[in-house]
């Protein structure tokens, strides 16, 4: 099951030249650009791990697609995305996020009922991925 | 478009807007002859590169790391923002900026630090002009564990894979960079423009001291400018004497001289007043006061 979390995802897979395309547009909007990774990608979990420091002042999207190919190679059984971030007042939080790398495998999410008192049932998303192996195993 | 109008060299120099931005260069710098002809040639290979390109011929865009060796103040600063606008206009940089750094700006304070660093100035200078000002102090050959190395190899491996990325400008002193290149055989071998500014002569100095007291709203009247050709003329035989930079600083305090004066008399002033530089402002430096004698370190 394909994971669709921000921008883009219900599209096909962006290339680089799409990539840098939507790169050269936050940086003309003066948005400071993140590189994050993970491979718990439940709906939940939002706080990836950068890859590189959050890179403000950039003027162009080479430096960004080098980022990006570096954490590829790093982690290329992992979810890679970027992250635009507008510091301007009253905003001051991530404004466009998408996935620019996916595991060749994605086997998606399963549902959790759990039964409690009075038949009540409590449910949860669990990774299949994610369910029994540990971070990094994952994939 | 006919065969013909496409291969004219001379209506795509007109279409570039490069013409313009080499007409305004010889305008506003004054001198320099070789780094003006050396621009000039660099544009006309990339405009020619151009046009083999649409005739499908084979056409790598060429290395254009630059070193700019010169004394101080002979325009390098001035020259390599110009660069970075001739480069964009011709299509071979995508921004046009310039990002002018210096050893504290690439070379850490603790190991692991200085990679980092680095890499994020060269981020910042993709798509347009890095400028390294004072770039032999990069390398100290006497302490073996100094940093400077590490930034030195980041910057060669990235102005060798990422040539139509980043263009890489070194500047300095003449000998220290000879010296530099000597001891980083890898580095002389990536640059391949070497652009030496001679020193301006007296004349050139007057022209420059012109322009600049022009884009100030100033001018000397006819004894002030007597006066300041013999103020050049003089300052050059000084130590410390760093071009067009201390004739900005001469100018500087000209101007504070003029002020002082006027203020003193307490009464209104015309505009003419305002405007003009007098023989008086220029002849109170002290330039004039030590000749023979003693050289003075900073004249004021």
């Amino acid at each position: 099951m394909r994971l669709t979390q921000g921008t883009f995802s219900f599209l096909p897979d962006l290339t680089d030249a799409q990539i840098t395309r939507q790169i050269d547009y936050c940086l003309s909007r003066g948005w400071a650009i993140g590189i994050e990774h993970t491979d718990d990608p439940h709906p939940r979990n939002t706080y990836w791990e950068m890859f590189c420091n959050p890179m403000f002042d950039l003027r162009d999207a080479a430096g960004i697609m080098t980022e990006i190919n570096a954490c590829r190679r790093t982690f290329p059984r992992e979810y890679i995305r970027v992250t635009a971030f507008d510091s301007s007042h009253g905003v001051e939080s991530v404004v466009l996020s998408f996935i620019v790398n996916r595991p060749e495998n994605e086997p998606g999410f399963r549902l959790v009922r759990t039964e409690g008192e009075g038949r009540k049932i409590s449910y949860a998303i669990e990774s299949y991925a994610a369910q029994d192996k540990p971070e990094g195993k994952r994939y | 478009m006919n065969e013909a109008e496409t291969l004219n060299p001379g209506a795509l120099l007109e279409a570039s807007g490069v013409k313009q931005l080499l007409a305004q260069l010889d305008a506003e710098l004054i001198g320099l002859a070789p780094v003006k002809s050396r621009i000039r040639d660099i544009a006309a290979l990339l405009l020619i590169d151009k046009l083999r390109a649409a005739q499908g011929l084979q056409s790598q865009p060429p290395t254009l790391h630059m070193c700019f060796t010169g004394n101080p103040g002979t325009g390098k600063t001035t020259v390599a923002l110009r660069m970075a606008e001739v480069l964009r206009q011709l299509g071979y940089v995508r921004r046009g900026h310039l990002v002018a750094v210096t050893r504290d700006d690439l070379v850490g304070q603790f190991i692991g630090h200085t990679a980092p660093k680095t890499k994020e100035v060269i981020k910042k200078a993709m798509g347009g002009v890095l400028f390294i000002d004072e770039a032999y102090y990069l390398y100290r050959p006497e302490n073996e564990r100094d940093y400077g190395q590490e930034a030195i190899e980041i910057l060669l491996q990235v102005m060798e894979n990422q040539r139509d990325d980043l263009v890489v400008i070194l500047a300095g002193y003449k000998d220290r960079m000879d010296t530099f290149f000597s001891s980083n055989p890898g580095m002389a071998s990536r640059i391949a423009h070497h652009i030496d500014f001679p020193d301006y002569s007296e004349s050139e100095l007057m022209q420059i001291a012109g322009l600049m007291l022009e884009q100030l709203n100033y001018r000397f009247d006819a004894d002030a400018a007597t006066a300041f050709k013999r103020y050049i003329h003089l300052r050059r035989t000084q130590p410390n004497f760093a071009n067009a930079r201390s004739i900005r600083n001469a100018l500087d305090r000209i101007r504070l001289r003029q002020a002082a004066r006027l203020f003193e008399r307490n009464e209104a002033l015309s505009r003419d007043e305002l405007l003009t530089l007098q023989a008086q402002d220029v002849l109170a430096s002290r330039v004039f006061a030590q000749t023979g004698a003693q050289q003075p370190d900073v004249p004021k």
